[in-house]
This record gives C-alpha cells, sequence and structure tokens, in this order.
C-alpha cells in the first residue's frame, strides 16, 4: 500500500488517531482558506514547527531514553544561525544556507561532545549536566549582544519571495491573497512534513529498533554486541540536527529571534510536556501533543476568561483560573498523564484497539 | 578510586577510613592564589566574605538534594519550589511585621527574622512531606519518569505560587541593623554576609554532627552506601528517607529566606534558577557527599565573586567551568560516594 510506505510501515494503528492525525493534517493545510486573520496562520505555522521540534525531541526521549534539557538551545542555534546570517548578509537565499550549515555544523559538534562525555553516566547526571549547559548557552547569547542583538534578539528581512510584500497573482485566489506570507506557509508546511517523514523513516530503520532495545534495557543490548555509547550519541546528534532545523524555520517564519523567543527554558518544559501528553516513543504523539498543547496555549487562555469571569466571586478559584495561570492546567495533566497514562494520548488510543480486538 | 581507604590495621583497634583533606586544602588554596590576582587586600577581604556567605547559603539549599539523591538515588528537580516558597513567605512574615523590620532595635529585627525562618522552615518541611508521598513515592527506581515528575511537580508548585503571590517580582529589604557594613581594617564587610557565614557554618555543624555522632546518622550513612544490608539488619529505611527529605525540604525553605534577603527582591522564578547552581554543587561534591557539598558550594561562592571581580564576563560560565575542572581531575565528584 502506498500509505505503508510513506509511513515507514508505521501506521496510526488505530482508527480514532488515523482520523484524528488526517484532521490536524487537513486543518493545517486548511488554515489560510478556513480561518482567515493572522491569528490563526501564526498558530498553525507554529504548530508546524514545533511538530518537528518535538518529534525530534522524541526521537531522543521516547525512542531512546534520555532526558535531556538542552534541545532548546539547539533549536535556539538554528533559529540563531539564520537570524545572523540574514541579518549580516542580507536577504537571500545564500544567506540562509550559510546561517543553516553554520547553525548545523555547530549543532553536531556540541551534541557530539556533549554526547561523548557525559552519555557514559546515568540519566540523571546527562540531565543535569545538559541543563547546566543550556543555561550557560542562554547567558551566552544574551550578552554577546553585537553578535546576537542580546535581550532585544535580531529583526531582518527574508528572501523576498517569503515576505509579505511580494505577490504572485494580483487576483486573490478563493477570498485569499496570493502572497509572500502564503507562500512561507505552504514552504513550512512542506518541510515540516518531509522532515516528520524522516524521522518517522530513521525510528523504524534498524537503527531505530537498536535505540529502542537500549531505552528498554542498555545491558541486554551492549550484550548483543551495540556499542550503546555510539547509538545514544548518534541520536543525540540527530536530534540535535533536526530540533536546529526547526530552528530556522522559526526564524524565517517570525523574521525576528530573540533569547526568549527560542531558547528560554519555559520552551523547553513545554515540549517535554507536548511529548509526554501526546506519548513518549511513537512520533504520533509528537503531532497530537503539540496540536493540542499549541491550541491550549492559545485558546485555554480564552476559556479560562470565561471559566474566571463565571466565578469571579470566589476568592481562590477566581486565581486558579485565572487566564495566566494555563500552565498550571497542562501541569496538573502531565503529571498525571505521567502516571495514569505514560504512553500519552496516542497509547492509550492504540490500546483501546488492542483491548477490543 | 577510594576502596583502598579502608586499611586494616595489626592492633585491635577497630579499622578507620583515612580521612582525605586534598578537597579541603583547595579552599584555602584558591583564596591565597586569588590574593595576588585581586591585587588590594581589602577588595580581596570583600570578595572572600562574599564568596563564603554565597557558598554558605547554597550549601543549606543544596544539603537535603545530595542526601536524597545518595539515601534513595532520588534528583529531586523540584527542590526549587521549596526555595521560592520559603523566600515567598518571608517576603509576606516580614512584609507585616514591618514595623519591627524598620525599627533599629537588633532584637526586633530578629524577632521578625526567625519566625519567618522557622515558618518557612516548618511549611517547606510539610510540603516536602506531601511531596514525598504525592509526587515521588510512586515512581521510585524509574529515573526517568522521576525527572519528569519532579520537573512537573515543580511547574505546578510554581505556578501555584503565582498564583497565590502573582507572578511579578516582590521586594525583600533587609531588616534594619543588618543593613551596611562592618569596616574590617581598610575592607567593608556587609553585615549580612557575615551573618550568612555564621549561620551556614552553625548548620554545618549540626548537620555534621547529627551524622557523624549520632544513630539517625550512623544509619543514613550506611544508608547511602548499602541500602539493602541496611534494610536486612531491619531498619526501614523508607521511613528515614521520608525524614531526610522533609528536612531536605526544610533546609531548603530556609535557604530560601536567606538567598531572598541576598537578592532582596523575589519572583517565582527564584527557585529553578537556583536549582542549576545546586546541580553543579552537588556534581562538584560528589552525589549524596555531604562534605563534598559543603566544599563544592564555598569553592563555586568564591570562584563566582572572585572571577566576577577579575574578569566580569567569564564569570557567567564560571560555574560550568569550574564543574568541568573538577570533574577533569576527580570524575566522580571531590568526595565520591562509594556504592556498592
Amino acid at each position: 500500500m502506498m500509505f505503508n510506505g510513506i509511513l515507514s510501515g508505521d501506521l496510526p494503528r488505530s482508527r480514532v488517531l488515523g482520523v484524528v492525525l488526517i484532521a490536524i493534517v487537513l486543518g493545517l493545510l486548511l488554515t489560510p482558506f478556513l480561518l482567515p486573520g493572522a491569528k490563526a496562520l501564526n498558530v498553525a505555522a507554529k504548530i508546524c514547527i514545533f511538530i518537528v521540534l518535538v518529534a525530534s525531541f522524541d526521537l531522543l526521549l521516547g525512542y531512546t531514553g534520555i532526558v535531556s534539557f538542552a534541545h532548546t538551545m539547539f533549536f535556539g542555534i538554528g533559529a540563531y544561525g539564520v537570524a545572523i546570517a540574514l541579518n549580516d548578509l542580507g536577504p537571500t537565499w545564500w544567506a540562509v544556507a550559510v546561517g543553516l550549515s553554520g547553525a548545523l555544523a555547530l549543532s553536531l559538534v556540541l551534541s557530539l561532545v556533549i554526547g561523548l562525555f557525559s552519555l557514559r553516566v546515568k540519566a540523571i547526571f546527562y540531565a543535569m549536566i545538559t541543563l547546566a549547559v543550556a543555561t550557560a548557552f542562554q547567558t551566552l547569547a544574551s550578552q554577546l549582544s553585537d553578535f546576537t542583538g542580546g535581550e532585544d534578539g535580531l529583526s531582518f528581512k527574508i528572501p523576498e519571495l517569503l515576505s509579505p510584500a511580494f505577490s504572485l497573482r494580483e487576483q486573490p485566489f478563493l477570498g485569499v491573497a496570493l502572497d509572500g506570507r502564503l507562500i512561507s506557509y505552504y514552504l513550512l508546511a512542506a518541510v515540516t512534513v518531509a522532515l516528520f517523514l524522516l524521522m518517522l523513516r530513521i525510528v523504524n530503520s534498524p537503527f531505530g529498533r537498536v535505540l529502542q532495545a537500549i531505552r528498554e534495557n542498555p545491558f541486554r543490548a551492549e550484550a548483543l554486541g551495540y556499542r550503546t555509547v555510539v547509538y545514544r550519541t548518534a541520536s543525540n546528534v540527530l536530534s540535535a540536527g533536526f530540533a536546529t532545523l526547526a530552528g530556522a524555520l522559526l526564524a524565517l517564519w517570525l523574521r525576528y529571534n530573540g533569547p526568549d523567543t527560542s531558547l528560554s527554558f519555559e520552551i523547553m518544559i513545554n515540549i517535554l510536556l507536548m511529548v509526554v501528553i501526546g506519548g513518549m516513543g511513537t512520533m504520533y504523539g509528537a503531532v497530537v501533543g503539540t496540536t493540542l498543547f499549541i491550541i491550549a496555549e492559545n485558546y485555554l487562555q480564552d476559556l479560562l476568561k470565561l471559566a474566571s469571569g463565571a466565578v469571579s466571586g470566589v476568592p481562590v478559584l477566581r486565581d486558579l483560573v485565572h487566564p495566566d495561570r494555563w500552565l498550571l492546567w497542562l501541569g496538573l495533566l502531565f503529571v498525571l498523564s505521567v502516571y495514569k497514562f505514560p504512553t500519552g494520548i496516542v497509547g492509550k488510543l492504540r490500546a483501546r484497539v488492542r483491548g477490543a480486538a | 578510586m577510594s576502596s583502598s581507604t579502608t586499611t586494616v590495621p595489626a592492633s585491635g583497634a577497630l579499622p578507620t577510613v583515612k580521612l582525605d583533606r586534598l578537597p579541603m586544602l583547595l579552599l584555602p588554596v584558591l583564596a591565597l592564589a586569588a590574593l595576588p590576582l585581586v591585587g588590594s587586600v581589602s577588595s580581596w577581604v570583600t570578595l572572600t566574605f562574599a564568596g563564603l556567605a554565597m557558598g554558605m547559603i547554597i550549601f543549606i539549599m543544596a544539603s537535603g538534594l545530595t542526601l536524597v539523591f545518595g539515601l534513595m538515588d532520588v534528583l529531586n528537580f523540584g527542590h526549587g519550589v521549596f526555595i521560592t516558597l520559603g523566600a515567598f513567605l518571608a517576603v509576606t512574615v516580614l512584609g507585616r511585621a514591618a514595623g519591627w523590620t524598620e525599627s533599629e532595635h537588633l532584637l526586633l529585627n530578629l524577632a521578625a527574622v526567625v519566625p519567618a525562618m522557622l515558618l518557612a522552615m516548618a511549611v517547606t518541611g510539610a510540603l516536602g512531606l506531601v511531596f514525598e508521598r504525592v509526587i515521588i513515592r510512586p515512581v521510585y527506581g524509574q529515573p526517568l519518569k522521576q525527572i519528569m515528575i519532579t520537573m512537573g511537580g515543580m511547574i505546578v508548585g510554581q505556578e501555584l505560587i503565582k498564583a497565590i503571590w502573582g507572578p511579578q517580582a516582590l521586594p525583600l529589604p533587609l531588616p534594619a541593623s543588618f543593613r551596611g557594613s562592618l569596616l574590617m581594617g581598610e575592607a567593608a564587610v556587609e553585615k549580612y554576609r557575615l551573618i550568612a557565614v555564621a549561620l551556614g557554618l552553625g548548620i554545618f555543624a549540626v548537620l555534621f554532627w547529627v551524622l557523624a555522632r549520632t544513630k539517625v546518622g550512623l544509619l543514613i550513612r550506611a544508608g547511602v552506601q548499602d541500602r539493602e544490608m541496611v534494610e536486612s539488619l531491619g531498619y526501614r529505611i523508607r521511613r528515614l528517607f521520608v525524614g531526610v527529605f522533609a528536612a531536605g525540604s526544610a533546609l531548603a525553605g530556609l535557604g530560601g529566606v536567606m538567598w531572598g534577603l541576598y537578592q532582596q527582591t523575589v519572583t517565582p522564578e527564584i527557585g529553578a534558577e537556583v536549582n542549576v547552581l545546586l546541580f553543579i554543587v552537588i556534581i562538584i561534591g560528589g552525589l549524596g557527599s555531604v562534605g563534598g557539598c559543603f566544599i563544592g558550594a564555598l569553592l563555586l561562592g568564591l570562584v563566582a565573586n572572585y572571577v566576577g571581580f577579575l574578569a566580569p564576563k567569564v564569570a557567567l560560565f564560571s560555574d560550568i567551568l569550574l564543574m568541568v575542572l573538577v570533574l577533569s581531575w576527580r570524575p566522580q565528584g571531590l568526595y565520591p560516594v562509594v556504592k556498592r
């Protein structure tokens, strides 16, 4: 079957999940036509970018069983690479290529060094080391203000084809102006699909099986003759590379990059939540988790605003459902999902199928 | 490794462990090496006291973390919440007692600060019990889940703190008689730093006494080295662990009060930010070692202050640099905890 080939033989294996995935893909593709306005398009673009980022984190956390807190560092490297190159060399495709390859090279070297130095030790050790390194990197980025724009970040122009001023055709198509923004969005969506399918290919390859074996039982994997350090480091490097690409996409879409948009620890927490809520070690979990989380981030606040209006007389409850406290509710969902359904939404849906069969 | 440190003496005396003095020498060596670099004696004295004060406060916050890890292999990424909570409780208590803290009278100041510290310790200690029961107990022995669940606990805790106190930074001014500096010859040393050093030394002494001279301490140390052996002798190590966890949380709360007073402003992120420093300190010290944690914290404080004076740009990475240097000398930390 054609689908089987495209999805590397890793089908959703649950009818509900299949429907949800198709709905998400269609929704993302049709957003410019169904939901006019800048906010909806921005939300859709953010979902695309984070699907790549979260899936790359899943490669590391869900498939290899490594907890890293330096994932946003690589995301930031990608974003800064493109931002700095476009800022210094002007808005050309050449500059994008230079920035992207520089960022990829830096990410690969960094992830290789961190991996070789600290993946030999316990998971907890690695988590702590990456946390420290990521914090240092964030400080570095905000201190080197001549280079990175410091706390203010960098605003830059992007190649003409992608800029909002560019127009493909005078007449709008189905009521939507065919401008550079629309082209950017579809380019972004296409790259997202390609990268996601590539990652799906990787985790379903023999290499991916070894990663899962290491996750399940590192001693046994080592005993079977696989050098776990090599495989773990390779997984670390790969996931860093994909995160860098996601960062580059973010910078191109926003035409801006600063420490808060790509490097902050908050984003690290968010992607951890997305992976776990969606379902670790499933790849599709990244799609479901990301979509749910980003929609919640953008629209749960509106819902909470309604709720807090309804209970504005009750002192404690009023503060708990304050619109700014949306992360509280997602945090609770996160804790619950680690306990109650560690395989996340996707795992839950698949288990239901298995139970029925 | 120190597996051969136990010597069997010829006489009938009990075998003793040779004291490893090398890491202890690091502190005076570092301080003396910094003296010619800094140049003037008076600024050196100021910097040294600043470093010691910072190190002491960090030690108070980190000691619980390292013991909890040593005893049960639990690394609490949510430790920062207790620190934040302690600091915010201090804001509330000292804010209520503004009349006493603004008074020039030392006793009135103490009457405000001491209850604030005690309350912070009581609340964070009690919360530590709940945290252990609800968050950590279900995931013993599963490091991956532990990391995530304690992280989740921190997110929820931090959001709850924001819900109660609001997301903005709050001022936490020092009580009147703690402000200003004492002149020691040419050098000016802030009073609060002296207090922090004294309190830190006091707490280290108490901890050291408990661990080295009491039965509970003996069991804790034995548990860190070999949990199953202690259990097979009939001691409930879980119960011991709960106690250590609560005590560690209470110390984090106390450290939070002191750190908040040191910074003089309190934000809901204060604990999460300092958590990174704590991890570095307990890695430097050797996971599970209280003595190592003490030396590591003081080293970090001193290095941060010396480097901050000599090369402010480098100071941002001095912690990581220190960690890399220490780990390349002793990969398991200053005092590796021998585990069976």
